[in-house]
């Protein structure tokens, strides 16, 4: 069993199982279960953004992404505002 | 009545904002109220915890989303939530703000000119949220954005339309539409900035944090529209002195003068209303 990594998500620390990707962290913070392209497989829309180290990660992209130790990770969504 | 920005045609002049609001069902009252078809987000922290559903609920009202970079300092910080919110909610669109202290809330015109530049050229279709400056106006449309939206006053504020000379200089001069955006405080703010020819109005605080938020919604809606059918229905011009709208023409002989004479009445009178003491007098 590999060691567990820690990344900083939205400003917090936080342990995530080695090979994580953002599609499973996605997943986990939604709860709702999504297909390989990141949209939920239930057809509703997420309207979320995930950023890596502050470079924006594209959904079709998700799944590709495997998290580093020390990553700074931001999720995104809209809010009420302007 | 339409607009049209991106080759998106809008039929109402009226963007809304959804900060302010004490609900969310406060808010869907109020965006159904004042008929908008366009409606501004930010873009935060994804907080489970929170369920704010706004994105949900401009879904359901089939209200297009204008995301915006509010509580950006920098150029840096304004461009990649621009790039956030074009992931997070498929569109090309944004509303730049970038502020320069959180007193005035005013734009920083340098960062913000540095984050227009950058995002026309990443292909964002780019809502500049601007001081009041036409030569900032100016180089912002030739920085290619697709919209200039100069502030009243300071957001939040409620002090209306500050300077309108120089909305009307930018107005002038612009090939973009012109939203003003900021400061409106009650409807005849709004229908004022539509009477300067601007192409569109954006407010928030006025209705969120009206007292009954609906109904200023709809007034909005209203002095939008009356606005700009007035922009449009060429108004007279202002004059020093009046001008009659009734004929003299076919008029009664005047009658004498009574208590209350006047210098300009003929002699005979004038000596008779000398006779009765002025109120000055009385009690002499």
């Amino acid at each position: 069993m590999t060691a567990p990594i820690t990344i900083t998500l939205n400003g917090e620390r936080r342990e995530l199982a080695p090979a994580t990707t953002a599609l499973d962290l996605v997943a986990d913070l939604t709860g709702k279960e999504l297909g390989p392209d990141g949209s939920p497989t239930d057809g509703s829309r997420l309207g979320l953004a995930v950023a890596i180290d502050g470079t924006v990660v594209r959904r079709g992209q998700w799944s590709e992404s495997v998290f580093a130790d020390g990553h700074t990770v931001d999720v995104v969504t809209a809010v009420q505002g302007g | 009545m339409s607009w049209t920005i991106d080759e998106a045609t809008l039929d109402s002049r009226l963007i809304m904002g959804t900060g302010g609001a004490s609900s969310l069902s406060i808010l869907e009252d109020s965006l159904r109220a004042s008929a908008t078809e366009l409606t501004t987000v930010a873009i935060r922290r994804y907080d489970a915890e929170a369920r704010d559903s706004v994105f949900a609920l401009l879904d359901r009202l089939g209200i297009r989303i204008l995301p915006n970079t509010a509580g950006c300092y920098t150029a840096r910080d304004a461009i990649l939530t621009a790039h956030l919110a074009r992931e997070a909610l498929d569109t090309n669109w944004v509303k730049l703000e970038v502020i320069a202290d959180e007193d005035t809330l005013l734009p920083d015109p340098i960062e913000l000119f540095r984050a227009a530049e950058e995002l026309v050229l990443d292909g964002f279709t780019v809502f500049a949220y601007t001081n009041d400056d036409p030569a900032l106006a100016k180089r912002l449309e030739d920085a290619g954005v697709a919209a200039v939206m100069p502030a009243g006053a300071p957001i939040g504020s409620g002090l209306g339309i500050l300077n309108p000379h120089n909305i009307a200089t930018i107005v002038s001069r612009a090939q973009v539409p012109i939203i003003l955006d900021a400061g409106v405080g009650t409807a005849s703010d709004a229908a004022l900035a539509m009477e300067l020819g601007c192409t569109a109005v954006l407010l928030a605080s006025a209705v969120t944090r009206a007292h009954d938020a609906e109904a200023m919604a709809r007034s909005m809606a209203l002095a939008v529209e009356a606005g700009h059918l007035a922009r449009h229905a060429g108004r007279i011009p202002k004059r020093p002195l009046a001008l009659a709208s009734s004929t003299f023409d076919g008029m009664l002989e005047p009658v004498p003068a009574g208590d209350y004479a006047r210098e300009s009445d003929p002699a005979p009178d004038v000596a008779r209303a000398r006779e009765v003491p002025r109120a000055h007098e009385v009690g002499q």
